[in-house]
């Protein structure tokens, strides 16, 4: 006991089982639990904004994938359109006689406003149906037609068909009155009771009385609200209430120069909200006759929301309800192919040279790090690239896709360097002692061994960095592969053309309403593309993988 | 035409492969055993002779074609056509006769442009039909060379393999050629830059209205080119993706490495991954679409107006992107700390907790650090993101709920459109470049030199 004590003043507690001591242990180990909280927060943060953006672009994009369409017969009328030259009828008149036909008794100054249910193409659809088909000519054919956007958003109750007419914070406004009690039902009107300082030098009695009786009761309201300094809070009054001041002032003069409480009807939108109903106005965007039509073909049965296979067959329009992506995957897949035949090669050939045949010197090493720091530039540099060396010295044409496969290319070939040469490290040394020992030349070691056995995993790598080429957007951006493809007859390597992520990029910056649900879907479209890509990518390395 | 002419060469080498191997049969009468090489052999050197250089010589025609016609073109105008017009009006020139020449014709074109556009029309076809022949007769050429070397004591399958060698190692000067490309370009357009604006101006400047007239007649801004907000703006959207990512991505890095289940780090591994495998354009979006206006929402909840393209929606969603980074590199530098120091920690008797904090991270730091060094020079090398979701308009403003602007988004705006390459507008995208280049550059090999610092500590 004597030493323990000896001990003591440089070990002051040894006594695990004191009080202090166990709170020191309970501390440490809660400092242990909240790193781990730390950690299960952080990759539940990380996992749920996944969650968060995958989620917010299914929703947003799934109603991009149904397309409201209008099942309109159509008479196509020889008159309009001569059997000879079906190409060049009048079409648009067969479809406004046709819109007649179903919703008949429309008066002819509503015609343009009812037209514009359906899609402006509507037209276009008809003829090249005709142009196809030119043995309907004279009779009664049925087609599906898409609506126009804003109707196709309503359809899907993307917009509403009402709004509400007053926003939150003037419902605030309203129920600050209210809960003062000032809002009062008054000669059968919903009313508001306010104190009202009949200005003389505003109003004069007359008879009969004159003044700004609008300025009056806009000051009078306000008064009550005195921080508020917006315009629309005058609109709570009905545009009648000045002149219950008038009437007031008629039935007692006296009252000019004091101040008197007067009862103001409220506006019809503040009288529905005091009667606790929800005020709603019609969206602007559709006219109570169009809504009336809509109503009439959906009546009749005539209004189908197939599965939207335009989205993928039809090229890209100006109008969101007949935008399609099959421009935009052509031109990836043109800019994909050069990419492909471009840096498959020669990156197998770089990688070859590096890892078995280059010799150590200073030369191989700059080019190693040239290779690691390449990987790491921005995609956007490599667009400068593109644009003052492709585009500029060597003057090959903008926005072709044999300009973007290179500069892709360009920017892949270090993914598959890198790659391709662990694949090769992967491969066992016996084997090429082995041949070498049989007496193989180093060419044919390589060829005829070790690039067969490495060629699963440059695959995989292949894949994978045809992947992230895919969904490369700012170098396209630059050389100007956003173009503009209503049509994709005329695609090739040198024509302008479009691809997935330029085209997504395109539509985003759209102001139609239409296009924010394409663009989802034309990303979801993306997604799917490198799901695929990046399953074939695993599928070959797991069946061909081996162990050594 | 260009299909054709390849299309001919690859049939052409593939049919003297055939005609080169059973030449070096017939040359010893069917005993290969007295040749020196297999005939398969002679054959890839035959076609190699007949393939390579005429490939090569119709690859170098295509890139100079263009140029070599241009310039005979606005020689053989009439004299003083092309005196006194700048380089972009002589470009336009050029154009107007190639449309001519393709028989686009909106407005009556001059007698010059008319003529001139009979001439690169008649000129296109010239060149077509030389390059072909010329192709065909190099490709005969190295047939006829190729072919009379073929003999019993010929080392063909030497030559073969020199020839892959060679080509192996042109292909790996591709990388080289690329980053002397990359430097070259923006060098030499950001000089010309530099004659115009000083770059004292560019460089200290405090006012960036790039937007000039490139056409007469156009309304646009008095014209400034002050990098400095755009800089500030760039390392503003930086650092809140930063401070997103690095606590999100280490704390998920500490605790898949220290304390997840291996079955559940076999899972959430990928999961995170997946972020760093969707594409950026889609990050913009979903800036655009969900964060901002969730944002402006909160905001006005309460009582903060948030504008919305703010500093704080594209930095956050940067920062989204960059958590992978992060956690796969902090990841790495943790494993790569030896087993012994962690025994070491908890044999005396220190929590799983404290031998994370004292010891793994402080041994890991340099390999963390190098992380984010790595991760910030993404961060300001990323473009898609800041350009759907970040401002235009250059603001010097330190607030992250006002917009500014990046490198990225003036180099893709200042590019989109009217690009004439003889206006500081466009020429002030380079000199942004070149300083977006060198800086991610220089923030790459001093992480890369830190982190291998870092692993020869530890093996």
């Amino acid at each position: 006991m004597s030493n323990a004590q000896a001990i003591g003043p440089t070990a002051p507690n040894l006594d695990w089982s004191s009080d202090q001591a166990q709170r020191r242990v309970r501390r440490r180990y809660a400092a242990d639990r909240r790193l781990q909280a730390y950690g299960i927060i952080a990759i539940a943060l990380a996992v749920g904004l996944l969650g968060v953006l995958i989620a917010s672009l299914i929703s947003t994009g799934f109603p991009a994938f149904i397309q409201t369409k209008v099942e309109l017969p159509i008479y196509i009328d020889p008159a309009q359109v001569d059997p000879q030259d079906p190409g060049s009828g009048k079409y648009r008149a067969l479809v406004r006689e046709a819109v007649d036909k179903v919703v008949p008794g429309i008066p002819e100054e509503q015609k343009r406003s009812i037209g514009k249910i359906l899609t402006s193409d509507a037209a276009y659809i008809v003829r090249d149906y005709v142009v196809d088909h030119p043995d309907v000519i004279g009779k009664t054919i049925t087609l599906p037609i898409a609506v126009s956007d804003p109707f196709d958003q309503l359809h899907k109750g993307v917009i509403p068909k009402e709004m509400d007419a007053l926003n939150w914070t003037q419902v605030g406004w309203f129920e600050r009155l209210d809960n003062r009690g000032l809002v009062v039902e008054h000669d059968g009107r919903m009313s508001l009771k306010l104190d009202v300082y009949v200005n003389p030098e505003i109003v004069e009695a007359g008879p009969p009385p004159s003044g700004n009786f609008a300025v009056l009761a806009q000051s009078s309201l306000k008064a009550y609200l005195p921080r508020i300094n917006d315009t629309s809070l005058v609109d709570m009054l009905a545009a009648e209430a000045p002149e219950v001041i008038g009437a007031r002032i008629a039935a007692e003069p006296d009252i000019i120069g004091k101040t008197v409480q007067m009862y103001f009807p409220l506006s019809p939108h503040y009288a529905v909200l005091a009667k606790g109903e929800t005020p709603k106005v019609l969206n602007p965007r559709f006219s109570q006759d169009q809504l009336a039509a809509l109503d009439i073909l959906d009546g009749k049965g005539l209004v189908r929301t197939p599965f939207n296979w335009e989205l993928f067959f039809n090229a890209d329009s100006r109008f969101p309800e007949r935008a399609g992506l099959a421009g935009a995957i052509t031109g990836s897949f043109y800019a994909l192919l050069v990419c492909f035949l471009l840096s498959f090669p020669i990156g197998i050939a770089a990688a070859v040279y590096l890892e078995e045949f280059a010799p150590k010197n200073r030369f191989t090493d700059l080019i190693e790090v040239n290779i690691n720091n390449l990987a790491a530039v921005p995609s956007v540099v490599f667009g400068l690239l593109g644009l003052a060396v492709f585009l500029g010295f060597f003057g090959l044409p903008r926005s072709a896709p044999l300009v973007g496969g290179m500069v892709l290319s360009l920017m892949t070939l270090p993914t598959i360097i890198i790659t391709t040469r662990a694949a090769l490290k992967a491969v066992p040394p016996s084997i090429r002692e082995a041949a070498l020992g049989v007496g193989a030349s180093k060419h044919q070691v390589m060829i005829h061994h070790v690039l067969p056995l490495a060629l699963p995993g440059i695959l995989t790598g292949t894949i994978i960095g045809m992947a992230q080429a895919l969904g490369e957007t700012a170098p396209l951006l630059l050389i100007g592969m956003n173009a503009f493809i209503p049509s994709i007859e005329n695609m090739g390597l040198l024509e302008p053309a479009t691809s997935l992520p330029t085209q997504i990029f395109s539509w985003a910056d759209s102001p139609e309403r239409g296009f924010v649900s394409r663009t989802s879907a034309a990303i979801l479209v993306l997604l799917g593309f490198l799901v695929i890509m990046n399953i074939v990518a695993i599928t070959l390395r797991q069946m061909f993988q081996r162990k050594w | 035409m260009l299909g054709y002419v390849l299309l001919l060469i690859t049939v052409l080498a593939v049919a003297s492969y055939f005609f080169g191997r059973k030449r070096a049969a017939a040359v010893v009468g069917g005993r290969q055993q007295e040749l020196h090489s297999r005939p398969s052999y002679h054959g890839a050197y035959v076609a190699a002779w007949v393939g390579l250089p005429s490939a090569f010589l119709v690859l170098i025609w295509l890139l100079l074609q263009g140029p070599v016609i241009d310039n005979l073109l606005l020689w053989s105008l009439p004299p003083g056509t092309v005196d006194g017009l700048t380089s972009g009006q002589i470009s336009l020139l050029l154009s107007e006769i190639k449309s001519v020449a393709a028989g686009n014709v909106f407005s009556e074109p001059s007698l010059a442009v008319q003529d001139a556009a009979a001439r690169y029309h008649s000129w296109q076809i010239i060149a077509r039909w030389a390059m072909a022949a010329v192709a065909l007769s190099i490709a005969l050429l190295g047939l006829f060379f190729a072919s009379r070397r073929i003999s019993p004591e010929f080392r063909a399958r030497h030559g073969a393999e020199h020839i892959l060698s060679g080509l192996m190692i042109a292909c790996s000067l591709i990388a080289i050629l690329t980053t002397l490309g990359i430097v070259l370009s923006l060098l030499i357009e950001a000089l010309r830059f530099f004659d115009r604006i000083p770059a004292l101006e560019f460089f200290f400047g405090l006012n960036w209205e790039p937007q000039i007239p490139i056409r007469e007649g156009q309304v646009t801004g008095g014209g400034a080119f002050g990098a400095i907000p755009v800089f500030t703006g760039t390392l503003l959207i930086a650092l809140i993706a930063m401070a997103v990512a690095t606590p999100i991505g280490l704390y998920s890095a500490i605790y898949l490495t220290e304390y997840a289940h291996p079955k559940v780090r076999a899972v959430i591994k990928p999961v995170l991954e997946l972020l760093a495998g969707i594409p950026t354009v889609v990050y913009g979006f979903f800036a655009v679409l969900t964060v901002a206006p969730a944002m402006r929402q909160f905001g006005d909840m309460i009582g903060v107006p948030i504008a919305p393209n703010s500093a704080l929606a594209a930095g956050g969603v940067m920062g989204i992107m960059i958590i992978p980074f992060i956690s796969s590199l902090s990841d790495d530098a943790i494993a790569a700390v030896p087993r012994a120091m962690r025994d070491g920690s908890y044999a005396m008797g220190a929590t799983k907790g404290e031998t994370i904090t004292k010891v793994l991270l402080p041994a890991a730091l340099p390999g963390i650090m190098g992380g984010i060094l790595l991760a910030v020079s993404r961060a300001i090398g990323e473009t898609m993101i800041v350009v759907m979701a970040a401002g235009i308009i250059a603001s010097l403003t330190a607030n992250p709920l006002e917009p500014v602007t990046t490198v990225t988004v003036q180099i893709v705006t200042l590019l989109i459109g009217d690009t004439e390459f003889d206006n500081p507008k466009t020429l002030a995208a380079f000199a942004l470049g070149l300083v977006l280049f060198l800086v991610t550059l220089a923030l790459n090999v001093l992480a890369l030199h830190i982190v291998r610092k870092y692993r020869e500590q530890y093996e």
